[in-house]
Formats: structure tokens, sequence, C-alpha cells
């Protein structure tokens, strides 16, 4: 394959972004109000309402920060309003946009009231859309593209087809330079030893099976009743023929390819910092939680196959869906950017299946809308570790 | 070869996955190997959907069901050549 580019907003830190969104962000619950009243006021603002922000503690408290500032430092983010309860939180979050260097600027409730927050922050939110319309994109290289990779409602044609077509896609990206990042701690169950054979390092390996067990021993089993079953897999695998956590782990892992080495195993949220290559982060299973961390590590455009028919978005990472399972292409076509069920047909092999996922993955880097943006999908979930104080 | 009714992942593995609609019980079933390119037939005793598994030999209870050419649960009821296996008869080892 040969070396191809695609157009960019390439932002102060050099980081490459496809999309242009002034975001307004809450810290907490108490803000979504404020943040979705500013987005009716202005054109071409996003809000992300979400649920927590209020005594959150301990580790819980650091990945709440570490979502919203990643969010807001996501290079499919030109600029970020941060409206907050109280300043001094706010401010932390601000602060930590701004090393980005892009235009980030924070309002705080108490002691003014929404409608007068509400009043400067549109004023605000006005200039940062008036500037962010006027970046221009620009051709960038796929060394320069980070993109992240989880599945969802996965059948048995997930592990036959549309994984090992990511997986195609993950290993030519890989030679190329590309990040690229998959996650989903718990579905690796049962194909976790694999999965540590796809470390680069022994160090790696180590690193991924403590991970493991740490989330074994840490959330299933003080968590579980008589056994997941009912969770894992979901009703929806088992309709589609999946019929234990050991089968979706090995399909899930199909997303990975046949070569490419895994090189550093990141927390949930956690910007990758050893240059190029494949990385794992420690995510939960549910889609748009894991889909969520990784845009806030910093990923721009991400994978998703689907078997039975998961419609999952994320507000400012595209999602692009593919499956294999001919019923759910056909039944849900709305939903489905790229239909590789042909290789089941034997119509397709997987290194033609991966270069269309190449195709329509440019594309949606240089603005074309995913199924899911069209749909106006937006899956803002926070991942939360434990109840508040 | 032509659209196979059912594919193989592995050449150990001992249950393919259907991926044609509509398979009705009593068919002959062409499988496709993945892992060395090669041809299988099963007769079906069950009509089985699309994505779900069929045995491709005897299999005892307690057996190990390979998929991926690995472990992938045990066997809780015997199920004959060509029959449907899914969780009427096969569970998890991990939880």
């Amino acid at each position: 394959m040969s070396a191809q580019k695609f157009l960019g907003y390439r932002r102060e830190n050099g980081r490459v972004g496809i999309r242009n969104h002034v975001v307004i962000l809450p810290l907490d619950d108490l803000s979504n109000a404020a943040c979705e009243k500013v987005a009716n006021n202005i054109e071409g603002c996003l809000a992300l309402p979400h649920h927590y922000g209020r005594l959150q503690f301990g580790e819980d408290l650091e990945l709440h920060f570490r979502t919203l500032i990643g969010t807001g430092c996501n290079p499919n983010v030109a600029a970020v309003i941060v409206i907050g309860i109280e300043p001094q939180w706010t401010g932390r979050v601000v602060d930590g946009i701004a090393k980005t260097g892009k235009p980030v600027e924070g309002f705080a409730i108490e002691g003014h009231g929404e409608i007068k927050v509400v009043a400067d922050a549109s004023r605000k939110a006005k200039e940062m859309v008036q500037w962010a319309t006027e970046q221009q994109r620009e051709p960038c290289e796929i060394n320069e593209l980070w993109v992240s990779t989880k599945c969802g409602e996965s059948d048995t044609t997930s592990g036959l087809a549309s994984n090992p077509t990511v997986g195609n896609f993950i290993d030519k990206f890989d030679e190329l330079g590309a990040t690229t990042c998959f996650g989903e701690t718990s579905e690796l169950t049962g194909a976790e030893e694999v999965c540590a054979t796809r470390a680069a390092t022994p160090e790696v390996a180590k690193k991924f099976l403590d991970t493991w067990q740490a989330y074994m021993d840490e959330v299933i089993e003080p968590h579980k009743t008589s056994d997941l079953s009912d969770s894992q897999p979901t009703k929806g695998n088992i309709a589609g023929g999946l019929t234990t956590i050991e089968e979706k782990a090995f399909g899930n892992l199909q997303k990975i390819g046949k070569k490419t080495k895994f090189i550093d195993v990141l927390q949930p949220a956690e910007e990758p910092a050893k240059g190029p290559g494949l990385y794992f982060m420690d995510t939960s299973s549910a889609a748009a939680e894991c889909v969520t961390l990784q845009a806030a590590a910093g990923f721009v455009v991400h994978l998703f196959p689907t078997g039975q028919g998961n419609i999952i978005g994320n507000p400012i990472e595209p999602v692009i869906k593919l499956t294999a399972n001919p019923k759910t292409a056909r039944e849900m076509s709305e939903h489905v950017d790229l239909d590789c069920s042909g290789i089941l047909r034997g119509e397709m092999n997987l290194d033609q299946a991966g270069d269309a996922l190449i195709d329509i993955t440019l594309r949606t880097c240089n603005g074309r809308l995913t199924a899911a943006e069209a749909l106006k999908h937006r899956e803002f979930v926070m991942t939360k570790l434990y109840r508040s104080a | 070869m032509s659209a196979p009714d059912f594919i193989v992942h592995d050449a150990k593995d001992t249950v393919g996955v259907i991926v044609k609609e509509g398979i009705e019980a009593n068919s002959k079933l062409t499988g496709w190997v993945m892992e060395d390119d090669s041809k299988v037939e099963v007769e079906c005793i069950d009509a089985i959907p699309l994505g779900h598994k069929i045995a491709l030999g005897d299999i005892a209870e307690g057996d190990t069901i390979l998929k991926y050419g690995h472990d992938i649960g045990k066997a809780v009821a015997k199920v004959a050549k060509g029959g449907h296996v899914h969780i009427q008869n096969v569970k998890t080892k991990r939880w």
C-alpha cells in the first residue's frame, strides 16, 4: 500500500485533528444546563453534558479530571469553554487544557448566577466559533493519525470477518507509523494469555497481565453474584451465536491483527507517551465508556466492528461502523459505514476489506460524516470507579 | 470455491460457524477451513441460524470445545456431529 495523506487540522501543540469542534464542557452535573444553553445560543458549539463531578475523591476524581481535560485537549477540539459550579476545580480543567496552547476559558456559576454566566460564556463562545471556523485543513501524514478500536454487540461474524478487517488495518497502519489503541479488559478474559504474547516486551506483557488480574480481583470477584453469564456474553452476543466469554475474547483479539505488538499499557484516558505504535488501554467493555476514554486519551478516529448492530457514536471522535453480518448490513444499513459481509461469501479477502476500511477512514478524516455522526449519536459517558463521598 | 455454508477458523477446531441464513435440519453443508484453505463437509441435524455453531464431530459431555484453535469452554451435554452448539450444551470455564 502506498503512503496516503489526509486533510487534518494541525493544532498549536502539533497534534492533528479531523474535526473542528468548539466544546462547551461542564465540570459537573450542576453545570450541564448552562452549557446546553450556551450551545443553543451560539451556532457551531457542542455541549457535553454528563452525570458526575461532585464529591468524587482519590483515583476516581483523578480519572474525572483526566477525562475532562483529555477531552478538551483532543485535537478534534479547536477551542473550549469550561463551566463549573465553583472556580477552583473549573480552573484545574482550564489549566490542563491550556497546556495544549488552544483557546480555553472557564466560568464559575457561584456568586454570579447561571443567567450571567450563560451570557458571558455565550459572548466568548461566539468569538471562539468565528476564530475556529477560519482554521484550515492541511495535508497530514498517516503517522500523525491516532486511531482507536473497540467492538460491540459482537457475534461470530465479528471474529470471522469484521474484527480481522480492523486487524488488517492495524497491521498496515502500524507499519506506516500510526498510533493505535485497543482496550476492553474484561472481554479479553479467556484470551488473556494469548494477548500477553502480543506485547512488545516481557515487561509490557507483565503490565498487561497485572492489569487484567487487578480487574478480576478488584471488580469481578467482590461484585459478582453467581456468575457473569447474564452480562458477558451479552444477550445480543448470544442471539448472534457467541456462547462463552472465551469465544468472545478470541474474536475480540482479532482486532489487533496478526503481527502488530502492543508497546505499552495505558490507564483509562491516559495519553500514550511512547511514540507511534499499538497501545492497550484498561477500559470497560461498554461501548460508550470505552470510546469516551479513548477520545480523552487523544485518539481522533475510531473503528467499531459490530455483529448484531451496536449503534454507538461519540461527540468528538468520529466512530466508523463496520459489519460482516449480512442481516445487520441489510436491516440496519443506516448505521453501517462499511459492509464487509462479502468475506463470508468468499467474494472479498481480508486484504481487500482492510484496504476498503482504510479508504473509508481517510474519507472520514477528510471530513465525510460517519453514519453515527449523521444520526447525531453523541454518547459521552464518564467511567466512574466507585460511588462518591 | 463457491460461498461456504460454514467457516472453520483453525484445522484443530471442533466447531464451525454457519454463515448463511435459513440453514435447515438435515442439509448437506460445505465448510471452508480458513487456516489451511481446505474444504470439509458435514450434514447438519438441526436448523442452525446464521452465526451459530455446528459440531464437526460427536462431542461428549465434559469435552473442551476448540475454536480459533483455542479452548472456548466445556460441553455440559453431549452433542452429535452436525448438531447446534450453543448455550444449551456449552458453558464457560471462567465464571
